[in-house]
C-alpha cells in the first residue's frame, strides 16, 4: 500500500513524483465521487480541520472547505480580519490556541513565505500551505498538473509555458517544480521587469515575445495581473500590458494548432486573457476549479491517514 | 507447507452456475435489479456470474456495477497500512430497485457494512441481498448474512481464505493460506 512521503503539504519542492502520482490517482476517485447523486464520504468524519486565511481567498478558501465538506470532516473557518491577529497575536500562539481545541489538521494562508514551514516545526498538527507570500500554492500547482494530465493524457513531455507577473507567483513557482518533476518542460514569459532573474537557473526557458512563446507550447497558463502586490509601476500601463502579453481570441486562432489556456483565476478579463478566450472551448478555466477541489480532497485524504 | 485448495477449479464452476441459477430464480427477467460488484475482487464473481446469467438463460442486458467502499470503510487510521482506493463505476441509479451485492468472501461484515452506505450515493435501493462465494463462518463482528452462499468455510482468524479467478491469479481455485504463507 502507498501513501505520502511526507505528514505535511508545504510545497511541492518537499514531495517527490510517487507523491504526485498517488495524489492525482486518489483525486481521480475523489472526482468520480463528487460527481455522484450524493457527493459525500464518510472517511474523515472523525477529523477536525481549522482553515486559517490571514490573506483574502475566495476560490481556495471555499474549494478548501467544500473538500473537507465532502470528506464529512469538521471545519472551523477564519480569516485575519476577525482575528486576534489584529490585537497582537503571535502566529504560534494563534495556532497553538485553536489546537488545543483538538484539532488535526490546519490550512494555512500567510503573506510571508515559509509560514507553513514555520508553523509545521513548531505546532503538533498537520500543515496544508494554501499559499505563502510569493513562495508556494502547491495545490494550485497540483491541480493544474492534474487538469493537463485530464486533458492531454500526461505531463511528461509536454511543454508548458507560465505568462505574466512570475515576479509575485506563488503559482509560477508551485507549477514549474510539479511539471519539471513530472517531465514536462517549462518557459515563463512576460515583461523581463516581472521575471526573477535567475529564473533560468530553475531549468526553465525565458521568453519575453508571447507568439513566440505560444507557438512552442501545448499549454498556456496565464497569470494573473496581481495590482494589490505591485508596489512601483513594473509595466507603463494595464493597457500596453494587455497589448503585449494579453491573450486574444485573434492570437488564439492565428497559431496553426490547438492549445490548452489555463488561469489559476481570479481572471482580470480584457488584461491578461479576453473574454471571448476565457470562455472559449479551449479554456480548461472552470476545469481547473472543479479538479481543485478533488485534488484536495486527495491531499486532505492522504495526509489524515498520517494522523496517528 | 504450501496453501491448501479448498475448492478447485472445478467445483468453483459449479458452484458459479448455483449461484447464478438461485439468482434467476428470484430475479427472473431483471428488469428491476441490479448487480454491484464489491471492489476490488467481488469484480471478477460479478463479472463471471453476469456472464453465466446471459449466457446460460439468454437474459440480456442485466446491469452490473462495480462499487468502491474505501471511502466509506471504519477502520480509516485505524489500520497499520493506509487504504487504497479502487474505481467505482455505477452508471445508473439504483433508486427503488433490487440490489444484489457480489463479494468473493465474507469474513467480519464490515466491507458490507460500508457498502450498504456507500450505495445510499447513487439513491435508496428498494431491496439489498447479499451473494458470496465464501462465506467464513463464526468470525463475523456485524449481523450480517449472506443470501446467496457458495460455500462455508471454517479457517483459523490468522489465515487468509483466497479466491483465485482465471485470467487475474494463476489458475482457479479456492485457497487456504496459513499465516506463514501470507
Amino acid at each position: 500500500m502507498k501513501e505520502l512521503s511526507v505528514n505535511h503539504l508545504l510545497g511541492i519542492k518537499y514531495i517527490n513524483k510517487n507523491d504526485i502520482d498517488l495524489i492525482f490517482e486518489t483525486a481521480d476517485h475523489f472526482k468520480e465521487v463528487i460527481n455522484r447523486p450524493i457527493k459525500k464520504v464518510p472517511s474523515l468524519r472523525d477529523v477536525t480541520i481549522a482553515n486559517i486565511f490571514f490573506e483574502n481567498s475566495t476560490r481556495t478558501k471555499l474549494s478548501f472547505e467544500l473538500a473537507q465538506k465532502r470528506l464529512s470532516a469538521d471545519v472551523i473557518s477564519f480569516s485575519a480580519a476577525q482575528s486576534s491577529v489584529k490585537k497582537g497575536e503571535t502566529l504560534i500562539d494563534t495556532v497553538n490556541n485553536i489546537l488545543s481545541m483538538k484539532v488535526d489538521m490546519v490550512v494555512m494562508r500567510h503573506s510571508n513565505p515559509g509560514a507553513a514551514h514555520f508553523l509545521s516545526k513548531n505546532v503538533k498538527a498537520s500543515i496544508v500551505n494554501a499559499g505563502d507570500g510569493a513562495h508556494e500554492h502547491p495545490t494550485q500547482g497540483l491541480l493544474d498538473s492534474f487538469t493537463i494530465r485530464e486533458h492531454l493524457g500526461e505531463v511528461g513531455g509536454k511543454k508548458v509555458v507560465i505568462v505574466g507577473d512570475i515576479l509575485h507567483s506563488r503559482v509560477a513557482l508551485s507549477n514549474i517544480f510539479a511539471l519539471q518533476m513530472q517531465g514536462a518542460e517549462v518557459m515563463v514569459c512576460g515583461p523581463k521587469t516581472l521575471i526573477p532573474r535567475y529564473i533560468t537557473e530553475l531549468g526553465v526557458k525565458y521568453e519575453p515575445n508571447l507568439r513566440k512563446a505560444l507557438e512552442w507550447c501545448d499549454v498556456a497558463n496565464m497569470l494573473r495581473v496581481q495590482n494589490e502586490r505591485l508596489d512601483v509601476n513594473y509595466f507603463p500601463s494595464t493597457r500596453e500590458y494587455a497589448q503585449q502579453y494579453g491573450l486574444d481570441k485573434q492570437l488564439l486562432d492565428s497559431l496553426n494548432k490547438e492549445i490548452i489556456v489555463m488561469h489559476p483565476g481570479p481572471i482580470n478579463r480584457g488584461v491578461e486573457i479576453s473574454s471571448d478566450v476565457a470562455d472559449s472551448q479551449q479554456s480548461v478555466i472552470l476545469n481547473q476549479v472543479e479538479n481543485g477541489v478533488a485534488v484536495r480532497m486527495a491531499v486532505i485524504y492522504l495526509l489524515a491517514s498520517k494522523i496517528k | 507447507m504450501s496453501p491448501k485448495i479448498l475448492l478447485s477449479s472445478k467445483e468453483v464452476n459449479i458452484i458459479l452456475h448455483r449461484l447464478a441459477c438461485q439468482l434467476v430464480e428470484k430475479h427472473l427477467d431483471f428488469s428491476n435489479t441490479v448487480l454491484i460488484g464489491i471492489q476490488p475482487r467481488g469484480k471478477y464473481l460479478a463479472n463471471r456470474i453476469k456472464e453465466i446469467i446471459e449466457n446460460e438463460y439468454g437474459i440480456q442486458n442485466v446491469e452490473l456495477g462495480f462499487l468502491d467502499i474505501t471511502f466509506f470503510r471504519d477502520d480509516f487510521r485505524r489500520n497499520e497500512k493506509p487504504l487504497e482506493a479502487n474505481k467505482t463505476q455505477i452508471d445508473f441509479l439504483v433508486e427503488d430497485k433490487k440490489v444484489v451485492f457480489i463479494d468473493d468472501v465474507l469474513y467480519t461484515g464490515r466491507s458490507i457494512n460500508a457498502a450498504l452506505t456507500a450505495i445510499q450515493s447513487f439513491g435508496r435501493p428498494n431491496e439489498v441481498e447479499l451473494m458470496v462465494l465464501i462465506d467464513r463462518r463464526f468470525s463475523r463482528h456485524l449481523p450480517i448474512q449472506p443470501d446467496y452462499r457458495g460455500r462455508q468455510v471454517d479457517a483459523f482468524n490468522n489465515d487468509k481464505v483466497k479466491v483465485q479467478w482465471k485470467g487475474v491469479d494463476a489458475q482457479e481455485d479456492l485457497v487456504l493460506l496459513t499465516e506463514s504463507e501470507k
